[in-house]
């Protein structure tokens, strides 16, 4: 492992793993929340955000695609609450509804539009280009010390370092008022803590850390990101302290196992071609969540009480 | 009383006949609703610091909401709420509330102290050095409801009634003046049951006030020194010995309780 492995693997396993990191933190909550949907409408509702940008700038810049992405993600987000409240059903629903038919208008935007003379399509947006993500520069590992060849890292890989930064201090610094609502959202009120401004900022940071996923490595890691990793975690242990750190571990051996598999794993059972990296990623972290649901210490929900005396809740 | 203030007092209504700066809870002119149905209608409600009250009133008489409503967990309609003389925002850190224990997960990958020390929240704010003394307050707040033992527990392994004694530590960790509790006997055992009465005697001996949503109509004379009837609408409050009457409880529950019942419930043989 020298110059090649530099110039080629490190930076699309850096930007991999902070990815999934981004991803996998608000997930944690998300799950618990019984909102991991979210995670996926955010990745779908993208499609027609970066489009509709691409029509009304004519570019495919990074600041208009980021900006579309994420009025996308702020309109989604508000319709599924309008569905939820106007239908009166629950909200897995009202997101199901309302990502498809967004993706969909954005399928329908992008064939439609002339997109051919520029590097946007359906594929790109799903599995992203992780694997082109190299860094030229690099002639070894001494080009990490040079001001030089850093300069020539790919712009991704700062905007996805500053995301996981910033989902990582929103993490730390809302932890407590986040737990409380998480798990109990009526007491939480009473403490005067805005539990809705909290549930917004919540998915705006997952918003956030989707688009920006999906900048570097295609919304196929984000959706997986949101949901396994943590879901694993959650079979691990009985705290949530533990479970944030054993989501971020997940998410780091499903990024850099994943990246390895998709480049060498063919070549090992004898075939030509790589796999793709998004999707191998993604493959791992379903395979480490169907572990810890055969293998994990507390895999068994503990509905006793509910089962044994079903109480209904009275208003 | 001015003859400004009785002028006060026949626009708004009952809730200002009174001085209230010896009241726990002041609620005027509350109303709330689910959709289109008021669940709880224009409701005054004064209880005096140090007693021990119930709300009582049939299924979908609104006992619930009013409580959740007067607290901010969900929206008001209308109508105005303070706690110990203060609204309700400069009250947050004397009132403690303990919600009915079906409306959490209690899958929630958390310790019985975790859940405990959440009562801590407004004392340590978003980044306060969680020390040693809290949790010896936490561990001490759980020994009250007799569940010290259990502090490392997970909190799904838990029975009906420990969880209930988990809440109310969480609530006794908070320190408050008032307590809200919202049917804390619901589906617990008699131990439980016990075990809890006693720590709200012993509030209301501190000098606190507690007031909780109740069921059981058998037990709200030997529980409970004031009482608040309701059916969406206020029917009456006041001491038990005068409020809980058969014609209350027939203006309240209307054809849901057999006269009989209500006779010897409000006129105890013996």
């Amino acid at each position: 492992m020298g110059a090649e492995f530099v110039q080629l693997s490190l930076t699309p396993i850096l930007i991999g793993t902070l990815s999934a990191i981004a991803c996998a933190l608000p997930g944690n909550f998300l799950v618990l929340r019984r909102q991991a949907l979210i995670g996926d409408a955010i990745s779908h509702v993208v499609l027609p955000g970066i489009v509709l940008a691409f029509l009304v700038t004519g570019s495919v810049g990074t600041w208009p695609m980021m900006l579309g992405a994420a009025a996308a993600a702020t309109v989604a987000v508000g319709l599924i609450e309008a569905v939820r409240r106007l239908g009166g059903i629950e909200p897995g629903a009202a997101m199901g509804v309302v990502f498809t038919t967004l993706f969909a208008l954005g399928v329908l935007l992008l064939e439609q539009s002339d997109t051919s003379r520029v590097h946007l399509d359906v594929q790109h947006a799903l599995y992203g280009s992780l694997e082109s993500l190299i860094w030229f520069d690099a002639e070894g590992w001494a080009s990490l010390v040079d001001p030089v060849a850093l300069a020539g890292l790919p712009p991704e890989l700062f905007r996805i370092a500053a995301v996981a930064a910033l989902v990582c201090l929103l993490t730390a610094i809302f932890w407590r008022p986040l737990k409380i609502a998480t798990f109990d959202e009526g007491f939480a009120a009473t403490l005067g803590i805005p539990t809705a401004a909290l549930g917004l900022g919540l998915v705006m940071t997952a918003a956030v850390a989707a688009v920006a996923a999906f900048d570097a490595v295609g919304s196929i890691i984000a959706i997986a990101m949101f949901i396994c990793p943590p879901a694993a975690a959650r079979l691990m242990t009985q705290r949530l302290e533990s479970q944030i750190w054993w989501s971020v571990l997940f998410a780091v051996v499903s990024a850099v196992a994943g990246y390895v598999l998709a480049g060498y794993g063919p070549l090992w059972l004898g075939g030509q071609d790589a796999v793709s990296a998004a999707g191998m990623i993604a493959t791992v972290s379903g395979l480490i969540l169907a572990l810890a649901a055969r293998f994990g210490p507390h895999r068994a929900r503990q509905g006793r009480v509910r089962r044994d005396d079903p109480q209904p809740q009275s208003r | 009383m001015t003859n400004s203030a009785l002028r006060l007092v026949a626009r708004d209504g009952e809730a200002l006949r009174r001085d209230h700066s010896g009241d726990a809870l002041t609620i005027t002119g509350l109303s709330a609703s689910y959709g289109t149905r008021p669940a709880v209608f224009s409701f005054d409600l004064a209880v005096p610091k140090g007693s021990m009250a119930a709300i009582v009133g049939p299924n979908g008489a609104g006992k619930s909401t009013l409580l959740k409503a007067a607290l901010g967990i969900m929206p008001r309609l209308s109508g105005t709420v303070s706690v110990l003389g203060l609204p309700l925002e400069e009250a947050r850190d004397r009132v403690a509330y303990v919600p009915q224990r079906a409306s959490v997960d209690w899958d929630f990958p958390a310790r019985v102290i975790d859940v405990v020390l959440m009562g801590l929240y407004r004392e340590l704010g978003l980044l306060g050095r969680l020390k040693p003394e809290h949790r010896a307050r936490a561990v001490e707040c759980l020994a009250r409801v007799g569940m010290a033992d259990f502090a490392t527990r997970q909190i799904g392994q838990l029975s009906g009634g420990q969880q209930q004694r988990v809440f109310l530590a969480r609530a006794l960790a908070q320190g408050a003046g008032l307590y809200l509790l919202d049917e804390p006997f619901a589906g617990v055992d008699a131990a439980t049951e016990r075990a809890i009465i006693a720590v709200l005697k012993d509030l209301r001996a501190a000098g606190r006030t507690v007031i909780c949503v109740h069921h059981d109509l058998a037990t709200v004379t030997d529980y409970f020194d004031r009482i608040v009837l309701m059916n969406v609408h206020k029917i009456a409050d006041g001491p038990v010995e005068t409020v809980f009457t058969p014609e209350n409880l027939q203006a309240a529950y209307g054809g849901l309780l057999a006269t009989a019942q209500i006779e010897g419930l409000a006129h105890p043989a013996g």
